[in-house]
């Protein structure tokens, strides 16, 4: 099947088979290895990426799902050489250690601040939770996110 | 309090040398910009997928792989049958059927006359993408004669129990070691049995005995395990690309497995998404990916889904404990004796070094000071995945760790007496280090009581003692346990300690460039742990070069020198104190340049940081900068110096490093239901001299989550049929962010006086000393219902039948 969809801003219009999950379509067509995949079951949320603004685990989609959609992945959250403030809060809290369920991490993150600027850390635990971290124990995680909160963008990156 | 001197800051703003420090791996992390190793993808690459057995044991009567081979898109389907076809010149066996394990036992590639557990590799599909190799799974026929599975380790020694490795000839279930060894003892066995006899003779003495499981877990790293092989027909040159924490010892292993010469071989570990020991075996996957290379000519991606890496990669513990502790009635411990049943799977793959088939269990006698300690370890093959290497294991003093704190916790039970007094009464006193444990390991340095009593000012004990009187008198029920752990890393003494016969001492290479920049090349692996920024810190310490100017390479072997990897909390013991004495080499280079220049003898100068000077003439010197330029430069160097700076070592520690810890838990349990609320956790660790501090702590943050999941959650347990009944997260259950408490750290630093820099490593710290302190704090929580014991994982269900008195074994779906 022929879908057309938008990365980042860039559109994109590919042959896939149908059966193919987003996930894969990100990754080995497009080659956006920031993306990862990390469970059978969707679990573990390291696939994590926007849909129309929303957080999904793509791993639970078919590209031809987001077929005529807006996607959003690590890879858009930097604008140009400067850094998200999600991306910057990770660095400066040490929010990763091994980086696999980072970018996932940062997408749900990122959400939550666009529509609670400034949520309680129950809350950012509980925006979290579908997604599992081994190295940090989340404590970071959760400071990453707050350290975001406290430094808004000072200009809107778009998605 | 901090263990860190003020440093000076580099016009970067990093620290010069120890201090927290942001980290230079995260600014390709936060980008997307890993490079994983299913991120690898070469020109022409095909695609894998392995066939697994459902069954736990059975004969394989036949193999129709025809309508898989017809399927459009495959390339080939390759048996165990094949493989035993496939000669190979090799030091370990003539075929890539079996192929050896990590502790001299043999394990099939693909199973060519049984299937030994669920999940084990029967055949593996090539195919030109990853969908076409899954389609072909299904078109493979295998007809299977099912056998009786031995699930169960008590019963694996039972007459009549079916026997497993009939293909080595065996008769029963037992594991001989390489030494000839079924069971593995530690201590002195007579006088610690004597200590317990009088003692039970004795009205002024107790014994306390319990049987304490820990379950069969699994390290689940985000990323699972895999590998891209390339193996050039012509050249023979192998280049694997490969989840591994031990590049350089896989690279030997992969040697002798495939009879390919070394120096053909080329392991690249890229950046590893989390190992916790899960990557250091060597897989069956690993090497099909190699052997689909050389029958197909190109390149071969094996990757495994979540189901494949729980059921078939590296478990851990599986350690069944009868521990018996001896003690004055006032509380002055006397003896320990443990017994283990070991269940170590179908092949004996665990990677323990040769002489300590039961790793450094070894060290159970924990924290205390007493006289008699004896173990006897006892291994046996069942019908489950093989492994036992994985999971923060530090070889097993997580087990040690574990066994010892709950035991002396279930003898405070029985004196009645707190158990953070009972502790007290028994830490190794501070003036007796080095201390000789009664199982003969030399424990370098602790102050154990101030670590305790740091812990305790930090989680207000008293009070909290005092709120759980208040709350159980409202039919509130809170518990609160302590754990003391210390672990022995940093493995190891190359005299004592081998892996396959390769000596634990770790390789390294500094190279300091004409402009005063440096390349550090490690064998050591990183899977998270932050070395290319803690091992920049260690050289800048040592030579006052600013660490954003020092670059480290790793997980490459053609790059790097020798080593065995990162796993054990070994990385900064062994290949730390490495950096600083090639560090500590190229300084004593750089004076000999800098005499040269200053046209004075060597003796006549002073190190400052980054700096030599002339003794009592402080403005005349050359800073590290200078004398690198002049290393290269036509300055006259005395009769035998080269000139440069560069310099190698290896390091051969004398002796384990022991950090240590106390960590406090305090839980809050609904009795209707069994749920388990951590609501505190309080940890204080010493690990020597820490290079960086922020690094250190999120070590702990993550092992306290680790040792939280393990205690209430996670478990791979079996059903009589061999059934797995942990095989993917819907069922291994792994703890989020609303499992985890708010952590609170504090640190005492007690350096290890044989280790260059003073460090201990910290790794495993928290994995090993956090499981106990959650299960005695939900324990002592439910105490007033007569519990003094239940074994992990404390899962709702198990903690409200041990409420009811009816405790389960939670190993098994059996009652």
């Amino acid at each position: 099947m022929q879908i057309t969809l938008t990365v980042n801003g860039t559109e994109y219009t590919r042959d896939v088979e149908p059966r193919m999950l987003l996930v894969h379509f990100i990754r080995d067509e497009l080659l956006l290895r920031g993306t990862h995949w990390g469970c059978d079951t969707s679990n573990c949320g390291t696939c994590t990426l926007w849909v129309d603004g929303e957080p999904v685990k793509s791993c639970t989609m078919l590209a031809v799902m987001a077929d005529g959609r807006a996607i959003r992945t690590v890879e858009g959250l930097a604008n140009g050489a400067e850094l998200d403030p999600i991306q910057q809060g990770f660095i400066e809290c040490h929010g990763l250690q091994c980086g696999f369920c980072t970018p996932g991490m940062m997408m749900t993150g990122r959400w939550l601040l666009d529509n609670n600027p400034n949520p309680s850390e129950g809350e950012i635990r509980e925006c979290i939770s579908g997604q599992i971290c081994r190295c940090t124990g989340y404590k970071n995680i959760v400071s990453a996110i707050q350290w975001a909160a406290e430094h808004p963008a000072t200009s809107e990156v778009t998605s | 309090m901090t263990a860190v001197e003020e440093v000076p800051l580099s016009p970067a703003g990093n620290p010069i040398g120890f201090g927290s420090m942001k980290r230079v791996e995260d600014a390709r992390f936060v980008r997307g910009q890993g490079n994983y190793v299913d991120d690898v993808n070469l020109p022409g690459m095909l695609h894998s997928a392995i066939l697994r057995s459902p069954h736990a044991h059975a004969r394989i009567v036949s193999i129709d792989k025809s309508a898989a081979e017809a399927l459009p898109g495959v390339v080939l389907v390759i048996t165990g049958e094949m493989l035993a076809g496939v000669p190979r010149p090799s030091l370990l066996g003539d075929n890539f059927a079996w192929m050896p394990t990590l502790s001299y036992d043999t394990q099939a590639v693909l199973a060519t006359d049984k299937v030994r557990f669920q999940g084990q590799e029967v055949a593996f599909v090539i195919a030109e993408s990853k969908y076409i190799a899954r389609d072909a799974l299904e078109l493979i026929d295998v007809e299977y004669d099912v056998l009786d599975a031995v699930m169960d380790a008590k019963k694996a020694m039972d007459p009549g129990a079916p026997v497993i490795r009939d293909d080595k000839g065996q008769t029963d279930n037992s594991i001989t070691d390489v030494h000839g060894n079924q069971s593995w003892e530690s201590g002195n066995a007579e006088a610690t049995a004597a200590a317990i006899a009088a003692a039970e003779a004795d009205p002024n003495c107790v014994v306390v005995t319990e049987q304490i499981l820990y379950p069969r877990v699994h390290p689940a790293p985000m990323e699972t395990c895999g590998s891209v092989a390339e193996l050039n027909p012509v050249t023979g040159q192998l280049t694997l690309y490969t989840t591994s924490q031990a590049p350089h010892a896989h690279r030997t292993v992969y040697a002798m497995v495939a009879g390919l010469p070394e120096q053909k071989i080329r392991v690249i570990s890229p950046d590893i998404g989390g190992g916790f020991g899960n990557k250091v075996g060597v897989y069956p996957g690993y090497v099909l990916s190699i052997v689909g290379s050389l029958l197909t000519g190109k390149p071969v991606k094996w990757m495994e889904d979540r189901s494949e890496n729980l059921m078939s990669t590296s478990f851990a513990r599986d350690y069944h404990m009868k521990a018996t502790i001896a003690a004055t009635r006032e509380g002055k411990i006397l003896a320990v004796d443990v017994d283990v049943l070991a269940d170590h799977g179908a092949f004996n793959g665990v990677a323990q070094p040769t002489n300590y088939p039961a790793g450094f269990f070894h060290i159970f006698s924990g924290s205390y000071d007493y006289p008699n300690a004896h173990c006897k370890v006892t291994p046996v093959y069942t019908n489950k995945a093989p492994g036992g290497v994985a999971y923060a294991c530090s070889f097993r003093i997580t087990e040690a760790a574990y066994v010892i704190e709950r035991v002396v916790d279930c003898l405070a039970a029985e004196l009645q007496m707190d158990p953070a007094e009972l502790r007290l009464k028994n830490l190794i006193a501070a003036d007796k280090f080095p201390y000789m444990s009664p199982t003969g390991w030399e424990y370098d340095s602790g102050e154990y009581e101030k670590t305790m009593r740091l812990a305790m000012e930090i989680a207000g004990y008293d009070e909290l003692r005092r709120e759980q009187a208040e709350k159980r008198a409202k039919g509130e029920y809170m518990g609160i346990g302590i754990s003391f752990f210390t672990e022995g890393v940093g493995a190891g003494p190359r005299k004592t300690m081998d892996i396959l016969g390769l000596g634990m001492a770790d390789g390294i290479e500094l190279r300091v460039h004409p402009t005063g920049k440096a390349v550090l090349r490690l064998s050591v692996q990183s899977q998270g742990q932050a070395h290319e920024t803690t091992f920049a810190q260690i050289v800048s310490h040592e030579l006052g070069i600013p660490p954003e100017d020092i670059d480290v390479v790793h997980g490459d072997t053609d790059q790097t020198p020798f080593g065995l990897g990162t796993y054990g909390s070994r990385s900064t013991p062994v290949s730390g104190a490495a950096a600083s004495v090639v560090a500590r080499k190229v300084r004593e280079r750089a004076k000999i340049v800098a005499a040269a220049a200053l046209e004075c003898s060597p003796d006549d100068l002073e190190w400052e940081l980054g700096r030599w000077y002339v003794k009592g003439d402080k403005e005349r010197g050359k800073t590290i900068q200078e004398i690198a330029l002049l290393s290269h430069s036509s300055l006259e160097l005395p009769e035998g110096i080269e000139g440069h700076l560069d310099a190698t070592a290896v390091y051969n520690p004398p002796n384990l490093t022991y950090p240590y810890g106390c960590y406090i838990c305090v839980v809050d349990v609904d009795v209707l239901t069994g749920q388990v609320k951590v609501r505190r956790f309080i940890a204080v660790d010493d690990c020597g001299v820490r290079i960086n501090p922020m690094v250190v702590e999120g070590q702990v943050h993550g092992g306290l989550a680790d040792g939280i999941g393990m205690a209430l959650m996670e478990l791979i347990a079996f059903d009589e049929d061999g059934n797995c009944l942990g095989g993917s997260f819907m069922d291994y259950l792994l703890p989020t962010a609303m499992e985890c408490p708010d952590y609170e750290l504090g640190e005492t630093v007690t350096p290890s006086p044989h280790h260059p820099i003073g460090a201990k490593g910290v790794g495993e710290s928290a994995t090993v000393g956090s499981p106990a302190a959650v299960v005695n704090a939900v324990i002592d929580a439910i105490s007033p219902f007569g519990v003094r014991h239940a074994d992990m994982p404390l899962t709702p269900a198990n903690v409200w039948r041990a409420i009811q008195g009816r405790p389960m074994r939670t190993d098994m779906a059996v009652e």
